[in-house]
């Protein structure tokens, strides 16, 4: 019956929807890339559903198997969480992707990402949250290094960010200390932006650069991190050179391809 | 015609043949096949004319026929490479996004049952 409705009614409904306040609840989607993690998944998904955030906002647990060999997508299925199998192996990059667009579709205002070997600790996540709403930033990203507390990572890995670090001043002038963290938190307008684009293979670097100039304000918070509970790395200490060399030439080709389109 | 030029057109026809014998199948798609049989077909001229290499080669200033085949060749493969890897690219974003709607699709119908 759209006549009997006045048009600004509708509008004023229609504005509400969009940002939650119809329900009263700001709501935030906890993407988690899960591959052969059947040990620790259970944990983490427990430790986001017991999490205590500040009033007004809920938190849902998506949890992306990308096609795990192990007991990951069994595990995922009987937990409270939404639980997303892929069919084919994608890599952390098309995983974490499939939980931006789950966060799209059903309209989350915000989306972080937890690895699911239990590196990230949710209780951190108030931090970001924090951050998000006192810096109006649209992307936070979880720091070990700004005061560097907690597990801190292995030496290559250590040089490898410092170099990501002044890489992405170099092209964009924005400083991120913890370049390699995934444990980040989006608005809609990154959620937006990311659902249609993101790197594929090691993510987390690009994915600056991708934000950066897409015009995003991107944030930085110290967060302490565990060393991992279950599960290897995506990254083994072989493939460390030859990471910081793809992820380079990727940043690289990011800010020319997305430069040359303006 | 010399024994080799036999030689060179049979084994020129019986590649078209098989190539056409894919494509009726189905196995090879038609925008690939051009490639293949304008390949063939430089062959079979090729064949028939026997100093048409020599011709070629002195019109291009290549002093060695040979080379001309060569460096033809060489270009030929690398630019149909170059167009694989590309369809390959292709051929994976596709992947990825089919495999993403997958997964939330069959999120979508569970949440439903």
């Amino acid at each position: 019956m759209p006549n009997l409705i006045p048009r600004e009614f509708l509008a004023a409904l229609r504005f509400c929807q969009k940002d939650s306040l119809i329900l009263g609840m700001r709501r935030i989607a906890a993407v988690v890339p899960a591959y052969n993690e059947e040990k620790a998944i259970a944990y983490v998904v427990s430790e986001i559903n017991s999490l205590q955030l500040p009033d007004g906002y809920s938190i849902v647990p998506v949890v992306v198997n990308d096609c795990s060999r192990d007991n990951t997508g069994a595990i995922i299925d009987k937990l409270n969480c939404v639980a997303l199998q892929l069919p084919v192996n994608l890599g952390i990059g098309g995983a974490v992707q499939t939980g931006w667009k789950y966060a799209m579709e059903n309209g989350f205002d915000y989306a972080l990402q937890l690895d699911g070997d239990g590196q990230h600790p949710a209780g951190e996540i108030p931090k970001l949250l924090q951050k998000m709403n006192e810096s109006g930033c649209d992307v936070i990203i979880g720091s070990r290094f700004l005061t560097n507390t907690g597990f801190q990572s292995s030496r290559m890995r250590r040089f490898g960010i410092i170099h990501f670090k002044h890489f992405n001043k170099a092209l964009v002038g924005v400083t991120v200390h913890d370049s390699t963290s995934g444990f980040r938190m989006l608005n809609r307008k990154a959620i937006e932006l990311v659902s249609e684009e993101y790197p594929d293979e090691y993510p987390e670097p690009e994915a600056i650069i991708l934000y950066s100039l897409h015009g995003l304000k991107i944030g930085e918070v110290q967060v302490e991190m565990r060393e991992r509970q279950g599960g290897v790395s995506s990254i083994g200490t072989f493939s460390a050179v030859y990471y910081m060399l793809k992820v380079s030439l990727a940043i690289l080709y990011t800010f020319i391809r997305i430069k040359f389109k303006k | 015609m010399a024994r080799i030029q036999i030689i060179a057109i049979a084994v020129s026809l019986l590649f078209l043949g098989y190539i056409i014998r894919l494509i009726i199948k189905g196995k090879l798609r038609e925008e690939y096949s051009i490639v293949w049989i304008v390949c063939t077909l430089v062959l079979l001229v090729f064949s028939f004319w026997r100093n048409g290499l020599e011709t070629m080669s002195h019109l291009l200033g290549i002093k060695e026929a040979p080379n001309l085949v060569f460096t033809g060749a060489i270009f030929a493969v690398l630019i149909y490479l170059l167009h694989l890897s590309v369809v390959v690219s292709k051929l994976q974003s596709q992947n990825k996004q089919l495999a993403q709607d997958i997964a939330l699709l069959k999120q979508k119908d569970k949440k439903q049952e």
